[in-house]
């Protein structure tokens, strides 16, 4: 792809974004009710405190003023102060965001490690045992609610067998002082071994939790699309040149087989976002999704506002990388 | 070689008569046996959630402080008329299932409802009548496609405040995009078959056109996908209010009873169990059920 | 004559389906002479692909091979393990398919697709290294330069969607032909191509088999093609060889009624103003066939006699035929 073709696909997302945060705009600016009141609730404030909030707000100026602000403002990174934490809300949420993308990417992973083993097991045993349990697997995947199934298994692993922790990030015993921000990395640069277990072991639960319905996906998707390269004529065509078995499933038919899963996996990898709330809710993860949870119920409205606008555009983003890495790993397309 | 092919048909040809090939379709899904099984699940939670006050065995809202916590009838200390044993207020959580349902079955189904009407609406408009009216919709389209589903519905709350009506609403703002898609992909397709030429030429108004020549013969991918959809409106409504942002108390939602149950999983598996084993034979039953639709009915799906 | 490269006896190849057994190659035999070009004609359903995605060791389920012994040099490709099979597969016997869109892997250069040929089979390349790897792409530039490619060096790297219909022609048979086999197999070279690509591949085919003293078979519905290119033509229909002979013999004398009709149907300049006349009628379905003559429904000449088993008949020196109403029953 030329970069021109690059740079006018990168233009193309500047109105969707637009989009994406007037909405987030409009779902606090245009609800009934005063903000100031709702966000100030029963504590008590001196007027001048709350006619501070109302101007940090921008709330006495025009409203296309405000949504101008509130862009320009978020483009620098500025969203405002967080009533509860009296801090900027950037910061707040620069700091839960480790947790939260350590989380995803450890989900992200076991969803692809078992989906595209399986799926590709069940395409070249089509009609087997394996293939049938893959199948009703895969709807199951998708048919658990998230938050029972994590529930499940926290009852099962933690509670019943206690082999596995019920929740939190690592014990108290091992806690490190951070450097990355992502444990699982940060143990092991300090060298310690036991903490990187301990770490490990609290994450399993919720990664599995969390990657269960993108497994489920990714492993249909696999076997359908497994399926139908296995059919494809450069398949028999390998075969006829006296390949291994090994290299006509892997390099021949996987590769074409697997386009489609990377897209997809980058699609449903948005999906993820979503589902980080409900887990860390259920697993008190100390990530993002459960600050946001916890910040309705506080009625920390900006920083809900910046979450949200930092998940969507995060969404956005990763939609066009999965565009971008289907063009890539497809020679045929051509922007 | 072989002998050459009869002369094809020049004259333009109305497809198949809808009904011919909805009843056809209709006799392909029920001979899938799995999911006729689905179906009559589905159609049995209804029924359980219309007649509640009546199969339900206790009030769902009636706390017994004697019974906090009272194990399902199979264990220890369990008795019959509380079958599923009873949560942390003594409440019989059966009969919480049992009105639960109806707080599932009515919130998908409106939401299905209203979002499948404005979908089908806004659909035939842009892919009817393209120009700027296309490119307006798709573009909103486009937009709320940039919000991951679960996040936009929770924004949305956090803003509106918890309540049934809200929760319908939350999801539907977003959930008409995906008729949308559909009805507008169809649309861009049928426009052009010859038919609709037909009813052009002879000067049918552009309504007469959408909604009389164009929507019966595309109803089919519509119906499948909004079975399809009623499973997700149906979890999401459910992790809503597993996370509290749902129906409120005292109202029984299975998502709140799993909630509630979170906090008593030591001693008490069953009040958290019952409400999410609900959610997931509903919803697989639904997703069995649009797949056997989906394979009946999308002419892609057939052999 | 020395004994034959491939000798296929008594071939039956059958399909597992829901509506029952279908028999698509049924009793066939061929026989492949070295250097010879070998022409096998029938319209699509016939069992010509089959019978040679047979000898490939190629049916897939729920296809199987029924019975039959398929000798190429003396051994049993049928009695051969998996393993054996595909070092025979690529080597001895190559095979190219009818559209090199669809048979070249979009995903890989054209490069890997033929330097993996190598791999697999070329047992006199340095073992290992960059002396093996250099020995390869070597190799692989001077097969497209074979087949007519220029700078083959260059477009090694390039992938097949990057080449025009009639040069990735040209690739999959530089790939069948890569390790030298004794066989090639061509099934439906030119249906993809347009007439004047067609003829450059043909002719190229035909140039290399000189060159290489390999043989030929080449699978196609075109009776043209066989005239111009073909030593031996062999007639298949609903799954049975019908007839069987030398080129010019076949096509100046046909025996068989379905070869005359296949001859009648297709237009020649010295028979100009007269009509075309196709066949009537149609391939019967393979399930369940009666044992009668399987052109019988189609045969302008059928009688009561065509309804029992018809056996292949000699008619000629090399030669064979069968139809009742030609040649002689071979003892």
């Amino acid at each position: 792809m030329s970069l021109g073709k690059l740079l006018e696909r990168i233009l193309q997302l500047l109105p969707v974004l637009l989009g994406v945060s007037l909405i987030v705009f409009a779902m606090m600016a245009l609800t009934p009710g005063d903000p100031v009141q709702i966000m100030i609730g029963d504590q008590s404030v001196t007027p001048e405190q709350e006619a501070a909030l109302r101007r940090d707000l921008g709330l006495d100026r025009p409203i296309h003023e405000r949504f101008f602000l509130f862009v320009t403002d978020a483009v620098r990174g500025d969203f405002g102060e967080s009533f509860y934490h009296r801090r900027p809300v950037a910061d707040v949420i620069a700091e839960r965001l480790p947790a939260t993308i350590e989380l995803s990417l450890v989900a992200l992973i076991v969803a692809l490690a078992t989906a595209i083993p399986l799926g590709v097991l069940a395409a070249i045993r089509k009609n087997s045992v394996l293939d049938r349990l893959a199948t009703v697997g895969s709807l199951l995947g998708v048919s658990l609610p998230g938050f029972w199934f994590g529930i499940l298994l926290m009852m099962l692993f933690a509670v019943h067998l206690q082999i596995l922790p019920v929740s939190g990030r690592i014990g108290y015993s091992s806690e490190i002082v951070p450097i990355t921000g992502f444990l699982l990395v940060d143990t092991l640069l300090r060298g310690n071994l036991s903490a990187f277990w301990d770490a490990l072991s609290h994450i399993i639960l919720p990664a599995i939790t969390l990657g269960l319905p993108m497994t489920a996906i990714l492993m249909r998707v696999t076997r359908t699309s497994m399926l139908e390269v296995l059919r494809q004529d450069y398949v028999t065509f390998a075969e006829a040149k006296g390949l291994s078995r090994r290299r006509v499933l892997f390099r021949h038919a996987l590769k074409n087989a697997l386009i489609p899963t990377v897209s997809v996996a980058a699609i449903e990898t948005g999906s993820l976002l979503g589902g980080n709330m409900i887990v860390e809710t259920v697993f008190g993860w100390p990530g993002l999704g459960r600050l946001v949870v916890e910040s309705i119920f506080l009625r920390n409205y900006p920083l809900v506002q910046a979450a949200v606008l930092f998940y969507a555009v995060t969404y956005v983003l990763l939609n066009f990388a999965a565009d971008l890495l289907y063009t890539a790993l497809n020679p045929r397309v051509k922007l | 070689m072989s002998a050459p092919p009869a002369p094809a048909l020049l004259v333009p040809e109305a497809p198949q008569k809808a009904e011919s090939i909805f009843h056809r379709n209709l006799a392909t899904f029920a001979a899938n046996r799995l999911a006729m099984a689905s179906a009559v699940v589905v159609v049995l939670f209804v029924l359980m959630a219309v007649l509640a006050p009546f199969v339900a065995p206790h009030d769902p809202n009636e706390t017994d402080l004697f019974r906090r916590m009272q194990p399902p009838a199979w264990l220890p200390g369990g008795e019959w008329s509380y079958a599923l044993g009873c949560d942390a207020l003594g409440r019989d959580i059966l009969s919480r299932i049992i009105y639960g349902a109806r707080i599932s079955i009515f919130i998908g189904t409106a939401v299905i409802l209203v979002a499948t009407s404005i979908g089908i609406l806004a659909g035939l408009a842009s892919g009817y009548l393209r120009g700027w009216v296309d490119v307006v919709i798709s573009r909103i389209v486009d937009i709320l496609l940039g919000f991951p589903y679960l996040i936009f519905a929770i924004g949305l709350m956090a803003m509106m405040g918890p309540g049934l009506w809200n929760i319908i609403l939350a999801l539907a703002y977003k959930e008409w995009v995906i008729p949308c898609r559909v009805v507008r992909g169809e649309t861009l397709v049928t426009r052009e078959l010859e038919y609709v030429e037909a009813a052009r030429a002879l000067g049918a108004s552009r309504w007469h056109i959408m909604l009389r020549e164009i929507l019966p013969n595309i109803l089919s991918p519509v119906i499948v996908v909004s079975t399809i959809r009623m499973a997700h409106v149906i979890i999401l409504e459910a992790s809503l209010s597993f996370l509290g942002l749902g129906v409120q108390p005292p109202t029984a939602s299975w998502g709140s009873m799993v909630a509630d149950g979170r906090a008593f999983i030591l001693e008490a598996w069953w009040v958290s169990t019952f409400p999410g084993l609900a959610i997931l034979l509903l919803v697989l039953a639904i997703n069995v059920a649009s797949q056997g639709l989906r394979d009946a009915f999308d002419p892609r799906f057939q052999e | 004559m020395s004994a034959p490269l491939l000798d296929v006896r008594g071939l039956r190849t059958v399909f597992e389906t829901r509506a029952g057994t279908v028999c698509a190659v049924d009793g066939v035999d061929v026989s492949v002479h070295r250097g010879e070009c070998l022409g096998i004609v029938g319209e699509s359903g016939s069992g010509k692909s089959v019978t040679f995605a047979s000898v490939m060791g190629l049916v897939k389920s729920p296809g199987r091979i029924e019975a039959g012994t398929i000798l190429l040099d003396g051994c049993d490709l049928r009695g051969l393990t998996p393993k054996q099979m595909r070092a025979v597969r690529g080597k001895d016997i190559a095979m190219t398919m009818q559209d090199a869109l669809t048979a070249l892997n979009p995903a890989l250069t054209v490069g890997e697709q033929i330097a993996e040929v190598f791999d697999a089979h070329d047992y006199t390349l340095p073992r290992r290294g960059s002396a093996r790897a250099r020995a390869i792409r070597d190799k692989s530039a001077e097969m497209l330069g074979l087949v007519g490619i220029p700078s083959a060096e260059s477009r090694l790297r390039q992938y097949p969607h990057e080449f025009s219909g009639g040069m990735r022609q040209r690739i999959m048979i530089a790939i069948a032909l890569a390790c030298r086999p004794k066989l090639l197999i061509a099934d439906e070279p030119t249906t993809a191509l347009d007439v004047t690509i067609q003829a450059q591949v043909l002719e190229l085919i035909t140039e290399i088999r000189a060159r290489l003293g390999m043989s030929v078979v080449l699978i196609t519905h075109d009776l043209g093609v066989v005239a111009e290119h073909c030593d031996r033509v062999m007639v298949m229909y609903a799954g049975q060889v019908i007839e069987e002979g030398p080129t010019a013999e076949v096509i100046a004398q046909p025996q068989h009624p379905y070869t005359r009709g296949l001859l009648a149907s297709i237009p020649r300049p010295a028979l100009r103003g007269q009509p075309i006349r196709p066949i009537e009628g149609q391939v019967p379905d393979l399930i369940g066939l009666p044992p009668q003559c399987r052109f019988y429904s189609r045969c302008p000449l059928h009688r009561d006699a065509c309804l029992a088993p018809v056996a292949m008949r000699s008619a000629g020196p090399n030669r064979r035929v069968r139809c009742i109403l030609s040649g002689e029953p071979v003892e």
